[in-house]
């Protein structure tokens, strides 16, 4: 039937794929530029790791001693944007570029160039945030939200920062291009839309997301830099401009921003549990209109990051009542992985264990995000340690675990190889106890009224930093068991099986074997 | 495997390609040498320099390369389509780029330099009125807007015609009829440059005449933004008019199949629909 | 290097030590000293009871699941999906629940932000990275001062034993009178700040170049604690508040007392100074007020904050700096120090430029900066 087409199609297919180096910068092949994105991502997470283990260091007891506060603020900034942008972002394209094809049945994304565009912007986005550290002046200690006009004293490195987000706004937005329109365009024939994987449902709506927001977060900084260096005065108050507008502006990106992080991660535990659970998921189309609902309603309550601005009340009870009703939709896919895994037929094996660390530390994310949401109750907490603890918990219990489930889910697909099971179990466990060491005393010292971005505290917090410096390095040294099952998988893990897991049943597992073919579908699949 | 019919139900995949990485590494050129550039680093204008010969190079062979291959023939139905829904959603991320701006001056408008005058901000600014256009409580010289029905009206006239010519160049290249077609895109170019070359004569009148600049304050701010950002959007758009121009001199584009003639026109359609909500909320109202 | 080290090994051995010794583990919000902070601590229960009922509930379903339908045990699964009852429930339950928190949400938030009719009113100015308070109405008024860090550098540095009120202690407190609705007016000279005290449930953000309040009524006398709650540069972590409440007389008592002290600290601008004099007032004024930027021995922090000792501007015509001083510098963490009387503006001039490597041997007079405000 259909058959493949290369531009080179006249000479003998794979004849002309460059090797060595040269295969990885000019791929266009969704496997290979996946694979590039998760690498990226995990360096990315190193690094910002050790700067979390530096702020964790200094904070280990009161008093200053390892880096001086400038630093210690570089840090904190740094740690935020490079998770933010440069591990779990990233991670989540690596997914849906080896992932989208293979569900929909595919031979590749629609783009291919501007897919592979798409990830080496990312090197050069690094490369500016970490030659931020070394310029004269260090790195800008402005928090990765990045308020003005902190931001209009802040040295140089503020530049190299401000044009390292413009080039990531353009990879995502790219990315999210490539992303949707293979969706739309490029399923088999007789895969519906509402056929197709969970996973892809949630990317299309996170692409929809990143694609709206990305341009405003661009505008953000660009009003940043002309107040810094031409002159403009939107952010100060002297020229008529408001320090406020560029908090307004920046989380009407950032509270999308969020569920960008939040609903792929979604999408991967859509897919562990029911595979688990040896049953199909509870609601799929009730799944898909939660995911959409939550996306909308997160254009809606931005504010709720500013409730100490001094806004108007009226403004102010607007986006309590808006935010408190993420949780209804939020509510429907928690019950509907509960509903699916209820009289299933139930494994532990780690991605399934991951998943499951998921949902129990998500929602406790989520609760304390409720709590947050709640205006006299925030205004007690707003930029303490509990909010730290909140995000923490949906970010890295929410968002890294999946992906760290996702990986041991889908790495006998993607290598041929089956990973360690008993050392994949002790990574989970020594990930999920430390995690929990490291962030749920962190809801105490909030509590109590401890800062965030503080290099130095008083006493009475002294005892529930220790705790929570130990846990991180336990948790970091964790993730060193986790790069070592990976490698060892590759290079010398036993063969996997084409559909490895029973329970799985979306493309990749019932059509393509393990490893799957250079290009995924050369022929369309036959759907029932 | 590989094969040359062309029907629909063919996947097209493109070869390995060098484009990307030279893209990125204009990229990152660009952005350091931006970054130093905004320092008064001499080393950031050289970086500058490279990167946009780099990024020149790229477009050409890239483009290039597409239009090639567009035209060889290898690009089917499918490949059309999702031409259509990715320009769609690159065009929706400008709109949201300008939201951001407009959004800017709705808030100074209706928020901030209000409430800069409210009775509580007396403290810090006895004497400040607070009504659009402003400059802000702290700036004290005198400066005009530009009035919406002089030069603006006429240009907003310009643009509105290029948005039609362009559809008529639209209709000839249906109906074949390619003098027309190239007629009636260079008419839509020469519109173009000519709106460029006014908001260029404005300009220097605001900075010489009306004491209105960049710096004038958060009007200066939003003003020159919003409508720096559409006179760069113009520019963008007659370069890819002219690169089409050039195309359709060459013979390019079918009757039944011209995604790089459609696309651009879009473009050009969406910066006409911002300028006339520029007119409209910046200079008019 | 290898002495930084040391330092910092030694600093982590001692924090560690003292630590254990006086473990407070303090696990919920500050004890409220006031209505509302009663008010959003209750609240705060609410909200957390019903979580965790929630929660429990969830988990509990879950957790029943996990132990009885493992594959191990034999169990065989179900293949229902989609059910429109179950479904409408889960959705229709937590909105109600949802309506059930607004409500004692919205009557919180608007008895907190109802500033109308206050007592007395001050205003709260955030530096970098100091507090400055105006007494604007009522007892009191007219009394203005800036209020400080008073830990030792020594102590930060562990070159000394930290106190017990490390980092949470200031030179000059707010003192305000018990059962008295004080209404604050925050705002910030350079970058935000926000004014936060725990105990007293109050949060506001202190922008530059706006104002915008707050209000508390503390119930009891005490001293209480907070800190700067907005990243606002290098030494955001240490500028703490200190609200003292006093009962009405002590109050009195100390408005009487800081009175006294305004009229003593207001100089004569017109008295005749020597240089001598200026600068032993002015080495007060820059200890106060830039040794955070540019060090006591006047070296600064370069890149980030320039010397003054061996300075241009400083050795050259007076000016200039006079200018930058009083204007401080857009774009740059030299902020304007407008603020500071014409005495103490010029005393730190004078007191920059006969200092360390600076020998100009010239004073600059309070009249030449009145000169130079206008
Ligand atoms: C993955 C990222 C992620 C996710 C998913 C969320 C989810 C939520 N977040 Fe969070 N949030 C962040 C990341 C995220 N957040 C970050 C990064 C910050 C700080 C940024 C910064 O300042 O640096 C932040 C800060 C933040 C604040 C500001 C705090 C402050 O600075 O003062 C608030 C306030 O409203 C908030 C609220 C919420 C709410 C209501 C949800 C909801 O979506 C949660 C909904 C989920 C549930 C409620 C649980 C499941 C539901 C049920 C089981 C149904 C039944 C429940 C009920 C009826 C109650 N978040
Ligand atoms: C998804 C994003 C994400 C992730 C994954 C993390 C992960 C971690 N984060 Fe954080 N964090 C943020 C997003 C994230 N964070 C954001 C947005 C902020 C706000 C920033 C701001 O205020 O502006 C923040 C702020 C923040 C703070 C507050 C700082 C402050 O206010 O001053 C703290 C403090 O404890 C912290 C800690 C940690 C820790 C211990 C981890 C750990 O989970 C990290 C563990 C990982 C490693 C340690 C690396 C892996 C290690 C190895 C592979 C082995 C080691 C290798 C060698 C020895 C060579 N983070
Ligand atoms: C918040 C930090 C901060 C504080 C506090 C501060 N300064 Fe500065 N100061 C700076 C910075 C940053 C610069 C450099 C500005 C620039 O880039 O030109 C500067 C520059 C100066 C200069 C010019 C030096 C030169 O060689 O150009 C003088 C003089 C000066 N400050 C005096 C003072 C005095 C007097 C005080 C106290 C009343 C003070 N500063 C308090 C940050 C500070
Ligand atoms: Cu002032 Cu933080
Ligand atoms: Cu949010």
């Amino acid at each position: 039937m259909s058959a493949v087409l290369d531009t080179h199609g006249q000479h003998d297919e794979h004849a002309h794929h460059p090797s060595g180096i040269m295969r990885w910068v000019t791929t266009t092949n969704h496997k290979d530029i996946g694979t590039m994105y998760l690498w990226f991502s995990f360096t990315m997470f190193i690094v910002g790791g050790i700067m979390a283990l530096v702020i964790r260091t200094e904070l280990f007891a009161p008093g200053m001693q390892i880096v001086d506060p400038d630093r210690f603020n570089a840090m904190t900034t740094y740690h935020g944007l490079i998770m933010v942008f440069g591990a779990i972002m990233p991670a989540f394209v690596g997914f849906a570029n080896w992932l989208i094809p293979m569900q929909i049945g595919a031979p590749d994304m629609a783009f291919p160039r501007m897919n592979n565009l798409s990830f080496w912007l990312l090197p050069p986005a690094a490369l500016l945030l970490i030659a931020a550290q070394f310029v004269p002046g260090g790195g800008a200690g402005v928090g990765w939200t990045m308020y003005a006009p902190l931001t209009v004293q802040a040295p140089m490195s503020m530049d190299l920062t401000i044009f390292a987000v413009h080039i990531l706004g353009m990879s995502s937005i790219m990315g999210s291009i490539n992303i949707i329109t293979t969706i739309f365009n490029m399923r088999a024939p007789g895969m519906g839309m509402m056929r197709i994987p969970l996973f892809c449902w949630t990317w299309v709506i996170t692409a929809f997301l990143l694609i709206a927001v990305m341009p405003v977060l661009a505008g953000a900084v660009t009003m940043t830099l002309t107040d810094r260096h031409f002159g403009t005065a939107f952010f100060n108050a002297a020229g008529g401009g408001d320090p406020v507008l560029y908090q307004h502006i920046f989380w009407f990106f950032g509270h999308p921003e969020v569920y960008i992080i939040a609903i792929p991660a979604f999408g991967v535990i859509s897919q562990i549990i029911p595979a688990f659970s040896r049953k199909p998921l509870f609601g799929y189309t009730s799944m898909v209109y939660a995911t959409a609902s939550i996306a909308v309603l997160s254009f809606l309550v931005w504010a709720h990051h500013m409730y100490t601005v001094g806004m108007p009340v009226e403004a102010q009870l607007y986006f309590m009542y808006a935010t408190v009703l993420i949780a209804v939709p939020t509510g429907v896919k928690v019950f509907n992985w509960v509903a699916t895994i209820w009289r299933g037929s139930l494994t532990f094996e780690t991605p399934m264990l991951f998943a499951l660390g998921f949902l129990f530390l998500f929602t406790m994310g989520g609760f304390t995000g409720l709590v947050l949401s709640i205006v006299p109750i925030d205004v007690q907490l707003h930029d303490t340690y509990y909010v730290v603890a909140h995000f923490h918990y949906v970010m890295v219990a929410g968002a890294l675990f999946s992906a760290f489930g996702g990986i041991y889910f889908w790495l006998p697909k993607w290598t041929g190889r089956m990973y360690n099971e008993t050392l994949g179990k002790w990574h989970f466990w020594l990930s999920f106890i430390f995690f929990n060491v490291t962030f749920f005393v962190q809801h105490f010292l909030g509590l109590a009224g401890m800062p965030r971005r503080i290099p130095d505290y008083s006493l009475q917090f002294a005892e529930f930093n220790v705790i929570s410096s130990i846990g991180a390095w336990g948790f970091g040294l964790a993730q060193i068991l986790f790069l070592y099952i990976v490698v060892s998988t590759i290079r010398s893990g036993k063969p996997a099986e084409q559909r490895q897991w029973e329970g799985a049943d979306s493309l990749e597992w019932t059509h393509l074997p393990s490893p799957p073919p250079y290009h995924s579908f050369e022929t369309p699949p036959v759907l029932r | 495997m590989a094969s040359n019919t062309h029907s629909a139900g063919h996947y097209y995949l493109p070869a390995p390609s060098k484009w990307p990485i030279v893209a990125a590494t204009a990229m990152l050129l660009l952005g350091f040498g931006a970054a130093f550039t905004v320092n008064q680093m001499t080393v950031g204008y050289v970086l500058l320099a490279i990167g946009f010969a780099v990024l020149v190079y790229m477009l050409f062979g890239w483009f290039g390369t597409v239009a090639r291959e567009s035209e060889s023939g290898v690009m089917n139905e499918q490949v059309d389509v999702s031409f259509r829904w990715g320009m769609s959603w690159f065009i929706f991320s400008e709109v949201m780029f300008f939201a951001a701006f407009f959004g800017a001056l709705f808030y100074v408008r209706v928020f901030s330099a209000p409430w800069l005058a409210d009775i509580e901000q007396r403290l810090l600014w006895p004497d400040y009125g607070g009504t659009w256009p402003t400059a802000g409580p702290a700036f004290k010289e005198q400066f005009t807007p530009i009035a919406a029905w002089g030069l603006p009206a006429i240009n907003t006239l310009l643009l509105l015609t290029s948005g039609v010519t362009i559809t008529f160049a639209h209709w000839a290249l249906k109906e074949n009829k390619r003098g027309a077609l190239v007629g009636w895109l260079i008419a839509t170019i020469a519109l173009g440059v000519t709106f460029l070359f006014v908001q260029i004569y404005e300009y220097g009148h605001a900075y010489s005449d009306l004491n209105l600049k960049l710096s004038t304050g958060v009007f200066g701010s939003t003003f020159f933004m919003l409508t720096g950002f559409h006179g760069f959007h113009v520019t963008v758009g007659c370069i890819m008019l002219c690169a089409i121009l050039g195309r359709s001199i060459a013979g390019h584009f079918k009757p039944e199949d011209h995604f790089g003639f459609e696309g651009v026109a879009w473009y050009w359609h969406f910066v006409d629909v911002v300028w006339l909500l520029l007119f409209i909320l910046v200079y008019w109202l | 290097m290898s002495g930084k080290f040391v330092r910092a090994a030694a600093g982590l051995a001692m924090a560690a030590s003292s630590a254990v010794a006086q473990a407070a583990y303090q696990l919920n919000l500050q004890e409220p000293a006031s209505h509302i902070g009663e008010r959003v601590h209750d609240l705060h229960t609410i909200i957390l009871v019903i979580c965790l009922a929630i929660f429990i509930g969830v988990f509990g379903v879950l957790g029943y699941s996990l132990y009885a339908h493992r594959k191990s045990k034999g169990h065989v699964a179900a293949q229902f999906h989609e059910n429109t009852t179950v479904e409408v429930l889960w959705t229709v339950i937590p909105f109600v629940i949802l309506v059930l928190m607004a409500w004692p949400a919205t009557t919180t938030l608007l008895a907190m932000r109802d500033t109308t009719q206050p007592d007395i009113t001050i205003k709260v100015t955030g530096y970098q990275w100091k507090w400055g308070y105006d007494y604007l109405k009522g007892d009191g008024e007219g009394i203005s001062f800036l209020s400080n860090l008073a830990t030792p550098h020594n102590q930060i540095y562990e070159q000394a034993p930290k106190g017990e009120n490390y980092l949470l202690e200031v030179d000059n407190p707010l003192v305000v009178p018990v059962g008295r609705k004080i209404r604050v007016l925050t705002t910030g000279n350079d970058v935000i700040h926000a004014w936060y005290v725990p105990a007293l449930a109050v949060k506001q953000d202190a922008n530059p170049g706006f104002i915008r309040d707050a209000w508390f009524r503390a119930d009891r006398e005490g001293t209480y604690r907070g800190q700067c709650a907005e990243l606002c540069g290098k030494d955001h972590a240490f500028m703490p508040i200190v609200v003292e409440v006093v009962s009405q007389e002590k109050y009195a008592a100390w408005v009487g007392e800081q009175k006294k002290k305004m009229a003593a600290l207001a100089e004569d601008p017109n008295k005749t100074w020597d240089l001598a004099a200026l600068a032993e007032r002015g080495e007060k004024v820059y200890q106060a007020n830039c040794v955070a930027c540019h060090q006591p021995n006047g070296k600064g922090q370069p890149p980030a904050f320039p010397a003054l000792s061996g300075s241009k501007l400083v050795n050259g015509p007076k000016a200039d700096q006079i200018g930058l001083v009083l204007n401080g510098k857009q774009g740059t963490a030299m902020a304007s120090f407008k603020q500071l009387s014409d005495v103490e503006l010029a005393a730190v001039i004078t007191y920059t430029r006969n200092s360390w490597a600076n020998k100009t041997g010239e004073a600059v007079l309070p009249a030449e900066v009145t000169a130079a405000r206008k």
